[in-house]
């Protein structure tokens, strides 16, 4: 009963939804309103998983001393700090996203910043490992170098500086060559995701379960 | 020959002061270059340009502070032009920590265009699902967005009346950094018929063409080149079209380093 009471439930709903697909109109439409809600739900309640699972994680790393444990306590307090403004914003404003509260403070001036900061590096490491690795080894791989550095020059103002037509050989490459392999790949994919949702739903895929 | 060997074992710390001062030096010097429009970005301008007043227009904001620089100006001029053209934007989204973020350029443009919120706009907030909060506005909104994202339920607002499901939105705009515009489309566009165009990163840009070019959607603002047009084509340059001289400079000297790297690279093999 233990696997087939979910590979019912995921029948039978994958079942409805595909239906009501085809005719939205009650009982199916309801149903599979009420279905997306339960579904949310659910979604929501994965975050308090994911927290969960991020404490043990670090609390485990902390007492058995692993490697970088002291990282481990930035998390943990990170974790404390934004839950406690959140509840006192909330408390004090009715909702944690008043301009003037703890919360959004730590937000803008911890948050925000420290994405960007994480996010801007990439620029500076992407740079050194297009010059390390972007070698133009075969006849594919200087295909691939060419047309990037269209692509790039093409994708600036300082390309048209340049030479007019970069921008245009830009597009070109852009929607022709890149669009046909794009496609290919695409239609694959999704015929593949189609086959995989129909195993799922009549129970034949149950790697899920596991 | 030994200053092309040495050109192949660039030091990498040589590298990011270099890429650093060839962002940082154009925006402190305040270089300007035109900026040419794109199709696509002109077709985006044009769907909205095209609506008639009073429209409702639903902003998704799927990007967080990674993608600020590049989808922050897209979105600042988007509702520019929706409050120009008295439109009404509903705002929601799906990812979390992204949302606050757009709230603040949501009420800077508001108070700039003389918007009212509840009349002109409104901010559902965020819910847990994606694609299920996706298809679920399909059929009523309320039943995922009950409340506004300071709790007040959103029949209490004015512009909110008639407000149902995709029937009553004219257009979908989404503002992305990963997957969620293809949901959109997958989900939503073809399903309901809705319009829909993007504003994503420069590097998801060329995931959507084929949707562009199949006419699921009716147009695409591509990173910061796209923001910078968009800009221009409301009418107000700002951060995008101020960056495009750092871009272009960064994008020169990427290459260049490119270059530097197969020399050297031909040079060893030779050796060889």
């Amino acid at each position: 009963m233990k696997r087939e009471v979910p590979i019912i439930i995921t029948f039978l709903t994958g079942f409805l939804c595909v239906i009501a697909f085809f005719i939205p109109h009650p009982p199916l439409g309801d149903l599979q309103q009420r279905f997306l809600v339960w579904y949310a739900i659910v979604y929501g309640f994965t975050m308090v998983l994911g927290l969960d699972s991020l404490l043990k994680y670090n609390v485990k790393k902390i007492t058995q001393r692993k490697e970088g444990w002291q990282y481990s306590y930035v998390l943990l307090f990170g974790l404390a700090l934004v839950l406690v403004t959140g509840f006192q914003s909330w408390l004090k404003y009715g909702t944690p996203f008043e301009l003037r509260s703890s919360f959004m403070y730590c937000y803008i001036h911890i948050i925000v910043p420290l994405q960007a900061t994480m996010f801007a590096l990439l620029a500076f490491f992407i740079s050194s490992a297009a010059y390390r690795a972007f070698r133009a080894r075969t006849f594919e791989a200087t295909l691939l170098l060419v047309a990037a550095a269209i692509v790039m020059l093409g994708r600036v103002p300082i390309g048209k500086m340049i030479w007019s037509e970069i921008p245009v050989v830009s597009d070109w490459l852009l929607n022709i060559p890149q669009l046909a392999a794009k496609r290919g790949i695409q239609i694959g994919v999704y015929l593949g995701g189609v086959v995989m949702s129909l195993r799922i739903i009549l129970g034949i895929e149950r790697t899920y379960l596991t | 020959m030994r200053i092309l060997d040495r050109l192949a074992h660039i030091d990498r710390r040589l590298i990011f002061l270099t890429i650093g001062l060839a962002v940082a030096i154009p925006i402190i010097m305040k270089l300007k270059m035109p900026i040419r429009i794109s199709s696509e970005v002109r077709s985006a301008y044009e769907t909205i340009e095209d609506l008639p007043e009073g429209s409702v227009v639903l902003a998704s904001i799927d990007y967080d502070a990674t993608s600020a620089p590049e989808l922050t100006p897209m979105f600042r001029s988007f509702l520019r032009q929706c409050f120009r053209k008295k439109l009404k934007v509903v705002y929601t989204g799906h990812i979390a920590i992204g949302l606050p973020l757009a709230q603040f350029d949501l009420d800077m443009i508001a108070t700039e265009c003389g918007a009212v919120y509840g009349v002109d706009y409104i901010n559902l907030g965020y819910r847990p699902g994606y694609t299920a909060v996706m298809i679920g506005i399909g059929r009523e909104i309320r039943d995922f967005f009950a409340v506004d994202y300071r709790g007040v339920p959103v029949d209490s607002f004015p512009m909110m009346e008639g407000i149902h499901n995709y029937g009553d939105i004219a257009l979908i705009v989404d503002f992305a950094h990963g997957l969620a515009a293809e949901y959109w489309i997958q989900y939503v566009v073809s399903r309901f018929g809705v319009r829909m165009f993007a504003c994503v990163t420069g590097v998801m840009a060329p995931t959507l063409y084929p949707y562009l070019q199949a006419g699921q959607i009716t147009g695409i603002i591509g990173g910061l080149q796209g923001a910078a047009e968009y800009e221009v084509l409301v009418g107000q340059p700002e951060s995008a079209a101020f960056g495009m001289p750092a871009q272009s400079i960064a994008h020169l000297f990427i290459l260049a380093f490119i270059v530097f790297g197969n020399i050297g690279y031909f040079i060893s093999r030779r050796k060889k």
